[in-house]
């Protein structure tokens, strides 16, 4: 028993679901997954760093993880924000701003895409009030901060406001009744409790961010060197019918979203220990 | 990475005293803050699709159905849904079932193989399907001698959105099933039932609610996945296109109202998934007390 791979059970279908399972996976991710990595394994090692180090890789990573930081910064703060509101306060409409925060989940990023270009345009309803101003939004840098600020909105929310709902009151008001005043009690007790939560949404965010692809393209511009995500480098090179660059780039990003995912999972084991 | 969190849990309402609350100012301060945040962000981008779509009047808007591409199109992106979701809803179902009914070795490390595809870029994840049964791809020679296409034709697409909607169903219900534990089943079988028997009367009515919503989650990204669809698609009029990338053709052809029509339609799509979530998660709410209330009854007996 101390060495088998399973613990009994009377119920069925282990053998069954367990097989389907794994012959799914493999099939479906798994597979398909390391033949891509096999494949770059064709091409000699200066010609894998050359590809994915050339000056306009280096720019498009330099944006990605550029603008990915930034909206998943600004996600952080009014994430933040948004969860304290919907847990705390109550104001007509709120089941409706609550539901409302998924939106980005939902709607599909070609959607997001286009009508953020729309309104963000020099005559769109916000970027006609901005362009005078000086602060063009559509097709340059900034356009991709927003559409990744966008999609990465819901996650600080969703990862925050279960944590802020189950917090003890308690602990609040031993901190008042000990002389905290109610800045020290929310900067003292209240943020170091949502910090592993709130950085998991940050890491969620930010992974989501990079590898975006729908919602950026058509706000962008797609300028080599200024305004080309990483993503949108691969479709390049594929059109181009150039494989092997597509799939170096592709694999960069792959152990980039790898490392990423590490960091959660060690980020959600820590938020599970603090919160058990 | 995309989509999902968890259920929420029901608020718990606390009467808040002036020590554990902030001052009214403060507290109408953030809220507007927060309002304004949300406004330009969700509800500007939101209400834009359609206010461009009915631009040039109801009568633009309707032609942009009437197309026989955007009908083709519409067909496809039926058709990839109602391939890609029951497939994954029968292996969410299976590997939630092998998960959290058994005790296993390397159980953490299966699940996060399962949530790999949410990781992975939907470029990726298109390009590695390129990579497998594309002409310069492994599979590739040896497919086109078969005469059979994957890439640039129907069959890709249809797996570059299972790819992606792979793990919706299954992170849904692993979770619930792992918080449900394997009392109710074990009591089944020891009174008699059948394997399958246990599975459709005891595991399947726990697990009613958290099995719509992951449909649900499942068939909005099916229906809307862009990026990875677009790569393995080929973009053929008529053939190849889903709904999103036929979006993507109006919009770079300059037809911006068609575009916002047939964007308007994945837009309601969003509405009613967001509306059908917090019904399920309202409903789920009410069963989990319910649940909760059984079992203190039983307890104080």
């Amino acid at each position: 028993m101390a060495l088998s791979l399973k613990q009994r059970s009377v119920l069925p279908g282990f053998g069954l679901t367990m097989g389907f399972t794994l012959l799914y996976l493999s099939l479906i991710v798994l597979i398909p997954l390391s033949a891509t990595f096999l494949k770059t394994a064709a091409m000699s090692w200066s010609q894998f760093w050359n590809t994915v180090t050339e000056p306009r890789a280096l720019a498009s990573y330099r944006l990605s993880f550029g603008a990915s930081l930034i909206g998943a910064a600004i996600n952080m703060v009014f994430g933040m924000l948004a969860a304290w509101v919907l847990v705390r306060y109550s104001f007509p409409g709120k089941r409706v701003v609550d539901a409302m925060v998924d939106l980005p989940f939902a709607l599909p990023t070609a959607v997001a895409g286009i009508t953020l270009t729309a309104v963000f345009a020099r005559n769109g309803w916000i970027g006609s009030y901005l362009e005078p101003r000086g602060i063009k939004v559509a097709f340059t840098p900034l356009g991709v901060v927003v559409a990744l600020t966008f999609i990465g909105l819901p996650f600080v929310v969703r990862t925050v406001q279960p944590v802020l709902q189950d917090l003890d009151a308690e602990i609040e008001e031993a901190a008042a009744s000990l002389g905290a005043s109610r800045w020290q009690t929310v900067t003292r007790v209240i943020l170091p409790a949502l910090l592993p939560a709130l950085l998991t949404g940050f890491a969620l965010a930010f992974a989501r961010a990079v590898g975006e692809y729908g919602s950026v393209i058509f706000i962008s511009g797609n300028m080599p060197m200024r305004t080309e995500i990483t993503p949108l480098l691969i479709v390049t090179k594929l059109e181009q019918y150039d494989y092997a660059a597509a799939t170096a780039i592709g694999v960069v990003m792959l152990v980039m979203s790898f490392a990423l995912l590490f960091i959660i999972n060690l980020l959600q084991w820590w938020s599970r220990r603090r919160y058990a | 990475m995309a989509g999902t969190v968890a259920l929420s849990v029901a608020a718990t309402s606390i009467t808040r005293t002036r020590a554990t609350t902030e001052p009214a100012l403060v507290r109408w301060t953030l809220i507007g803050v927060v309002l304004v945040f949300l406004g330009l962000f969700l509800a500007v981008p939101l209400a834009a699709v359609f206010s461009e779509a009915l631009g040039k009047g109801v009568a633009a808007y309707f032609a942009a159905f009437r197309e026989p591409d955007a009908l083709a199109a519409i067909r496809l992106t039926l058709l990839t849904a109602a391939i890609a979701v029951p497939v994954n809803l029968l292996f969410g179902v299976a590997a939630a079932w092998a998960i959290a009914k058994f005790e296993f070795v390397g159980k953490n490390l299966l699940i996060t193989l399962i949530d790999l595809p949410f990781s992975v870029s939907p470029v990726v994840s298109g390009l590695i399907y390129v990579l497998l049964f594309g002409l310069q791809g492994w599979l590739g020679p040896w497919l086109a001698e078969h005469d059979i296409k994957i890439i640039f034709a129907v069959p890709g697409i249809v797996l570059a959105t299972i790819f992606v909607t792979f793990p919706f169903v299954a992170r849904e219900l692993i979770p619930l099933m792992q918080a449900q534990g394997t009392e109710e089943e074990e009591a089944a079988r020891v009174l008699g039932a059948g394997g399958w028997q246990t599975f459709w009367r005891i595991t399947l009515p726990n697990i009613k609610w958290g099995l719509l919503y992951g449909v649900i989650l499942c068939n909005a990204r099916a229906m809307g996945e862009f990026g990875a669809v677009s790569v393995v698609s080929g973009h053929v009029r008529g053939l190849t296109n889903t709904v999103p990338l036929h979006v993507e053709i109006l919009y770079n052809e300059y037809n911006s109202t068609a575009a916002f029509a047939v964007a308007s339609l994945l837009a309601m799509l969003a509405l009613v998934t967001l509306a059908a979530k917090s019904i399920v998660e309202w409903k789920s709410q009410r069963q989990m007390a319910a649940g909760k209330r059984t079992a203190a009854e039983g307890k104080v007996r």
